[in-house]
């Protein structure tokens, strides 16, 4: 590593552009609206940046507050959901033939590099009325009622498409499908540093397979868990497209409402309140998380 | 029987269990079947979507007559090959900064650099809309530069990632190879473009196909940046979702999708390839 001031021309005309971009293109814009938050409207587009507190006063509603819950409690579940299908797929890559392994991680990956929009409108056409899970679903019915007439019971009641769209179960199977990779990848890193002989140990001693998951292998796979958790949680906590395309009126999540007031409400200082609120949560989750690594790092 | 001389399943032979290999299917089939009943069904010759009456190519033909959507997909490629050309700039910049040189502030520079992976992308739109906006950046500019705010937004979150990987590919290098280059006459420039650089070439090709990729597939940030005359793919594609499940929806989304395959195929030979000639 050289010291900045040894070779000024170098260190110039290297730093320049990126730093100056970064400055110019996203430190600027971020600053803009920081400053909106604290600013009212007056006028159709003037904003008077005035130093109050009143936006984020409003955020503190108890519409808003719930809102918020709301997403929070989205965000969580699908984590949750992502881990408990996740973990056995991560699991089973760890454990698999060497050959095999990249192919699994591709065939997990694979579905991650298609376009998010894409993912959830191949979503919609399967779960609508008329999509393949309730024409499957209806097939079936059909044929268990058709069974039951041929022993010589009454029929079933006619088939009622389930609602599998817009609503909060769409939410969270459109999130849980779009996020699934980014729980799978982490989780496989940390398996795959585990010590085998520790699990070989545990099951020697006699404990069974469950008991060495739960009492051997997550608490040393704990740190890619964590991880896992956080860069899942994040994105699904600020999903715009998902609950935009998949939800009904009362599966709204933060980052609809933010789109709301400065796409059709045009309430700008109140948008900049709480997208920075979304990004200060943000924030302080990924803050614990690298708090956490160094903690571990300096321990070992 | 063969089938019961297979040889027994070892304690931690997981995977081959019955169990977890249904589970696998199972998720498999949740994360693929949509795409190839989606993909599938492009082929259908049939308004409705649902019952299959035959192949045909009917509905891509659709798509390349679909003015709007073949100028949408003209600008994405457009914006992904102009803010990858600049994010690999930036990028690299970037990351031979970080890696070579100590300076003041060094860690608020990182942890910014940082920032455009991590922040939401609604709050990296909005702030782009109000910060072009407030800029009263012209609009009604000749193609294509009136795509500049796009474009200007997409390199903003994809210089980052690529100065990661670059990075990445820096930490194994032995800078020794650099100062024998200077000790037998070489210019920084010099020593930059000839050992530093080749060094960097994997990671540049890797970051590039990761901006291209990013770039072609971003929706969020881009729908609060596009104006009436500079719609992108995703956002034309976005306003036909809303509208209706049809089959030139599907051509359309498979033709993305079979893009995305490509440049993924792509990386991974080119992966290859470098790794057999490192």
């Amino acid at each position: 590593m050289q010291d900045w001031k040894r070779q000024k021309a170098a260190f110039a005309s290297i730093a320049v552009s990126p730093v100056a971009w970064l400055i110019a293109f996203f430190v600027l814009p971020l600053a803009i609206v920081w400053l909106y938050s604290f600013g009212r409207n007056v006028g159709l587009t003037e904003i008077d940046i005035s130093g109050t507190f009143s936006n984020y006063g409003r955020a503190l509603e108890p519409l808003y507050l719930e809102i918020f819950g709301k997403s929070v409690a989205v965000a969580a579940l699908t984590t949750l959901i992502c881990l408990i299908v996740g973990f056995p797929i991560a699991l089973a890559i760890t454990f698999a033939q060497p050959k095999w392994r990249p192919w699994m991680l591709l065939a997990i990956m694979l579905p991650f590099w298609t376009n998010l929009l894409i993912r959830t409108y191949a979503l919609i056409t399967v779960l609508r009325t008329e999509g393949y899970v309730n024409k499957s679903l209806g097939w079936l019915w059909e044929s268990a009622s058709g069974l039951k007439v041929m022993v010589g019971m009454a029929p079933l009641s006619t088939w009622e498409p389930l609602p599998l769209l817009y609503n909060n179960f769409a939410v969270i199977l459109g999130l849980v499908y779009v996020h699934l990779p980014f729980m799978v990848l982490p989780l496989y890193a940390a398996l795959d540093r585990l010590d085998r002989s520790l699990i070989e140990a545990s099951l020697d001693l006699g404990a069974g397979h469950f008991r060495t998951l739960t009492q051997i292998v997550a608490p040393l796979a704990a740190p890619g868990i964590i991880s896992g958790v956080i860069i899942t949680f994040v994105p699904a906590l600020g999903a715009y497209l998902t609950p935009d395309l998949m939800g009904g009126p009362d599966s709204q999540m933060i980052a609809n409402v933010i789109e709301r007031q400065f796409k059709r409400a045009n309430d700008w200082p109140f948008g900049a309140a709480l997208s920075f609120l979304l990004m200060y949560a943000t924030f302080i989750l990924i803050a614990l998380q690298a708090l956490r690594n160094r903690k571990a790092e300096a321990r070992s | 029987m063969n089938l019961f001389k297979r040889p027994a399943i070892a304690p931690l032979e997981y995977t081959r269990r019955l169990w977890m290999r249904a589970w696998i299917a199972a998720t498999l089939f949740f994360l693929y079947a949509p795409l190839l009943v989606l993909v599938a069904f492009s082929f259908n010759d049939s308004k409705r979507n649902i019952v299959w009456r035959g192949f045909t190519f009917k509905y891509y033909g659709k798509v390349i007559e679909n003015d709007g959507l073949m100028a949408a997909l003209g600008n994405s490629l457009t914006i992904a090959a102009l803010a990858t050309v600049i994010s690999i700039v930036l990028g690299t910049l970037a990351a031979v900064m970080l890696w070579r040189f100590r300076f003041p502030f060094k860690a608020a520079v990182e942890g910014t650099m940082a920032l455009p992976i991590v922040v939401p992308e609604i709050c990296m739109g909005v702030a782009m809309l109000v910060f072009f906006a407030k800029l009263d950046w012209p609009t009604d500019l000749p193609w294509p530069l009136n795509l500049s705010a796009i474009t200007i937004a997409h390199i903003t979150f994809c210089f980052p990632f690529v100065a990661m990987v670059v990075r990445a590919r820096l930490a194994g290098f032995n800078k020794e190879q650099e100062e024998a280059a200077k000790d037998l006459g070489a210019t920084e420039w010099q020593a930059f473009r000839d050992v530093l650089l080749p060094h960097m070439k994997p990671g540049i090709i890797a970051g590039a196909l990761l901006a291209f990729t990013l770039s072609l597939d971003d929706f969020v940030i881009t729908f609060f940046t596009s104006g009436p005359n500079t719609i992108t793919f995703p956002v034309k594609v976005y306003s036909m979702v809303r509208f209706s499940v049809t089959p030139e929806v599907n051509a359309a989304s498979a033709i993305l999708i079979f893009l995305t395959i490509l440049l993924t195929t792509v990386a991974l030979k080119l992966q290859d390839f470098t790794k057999a000639t490192a």
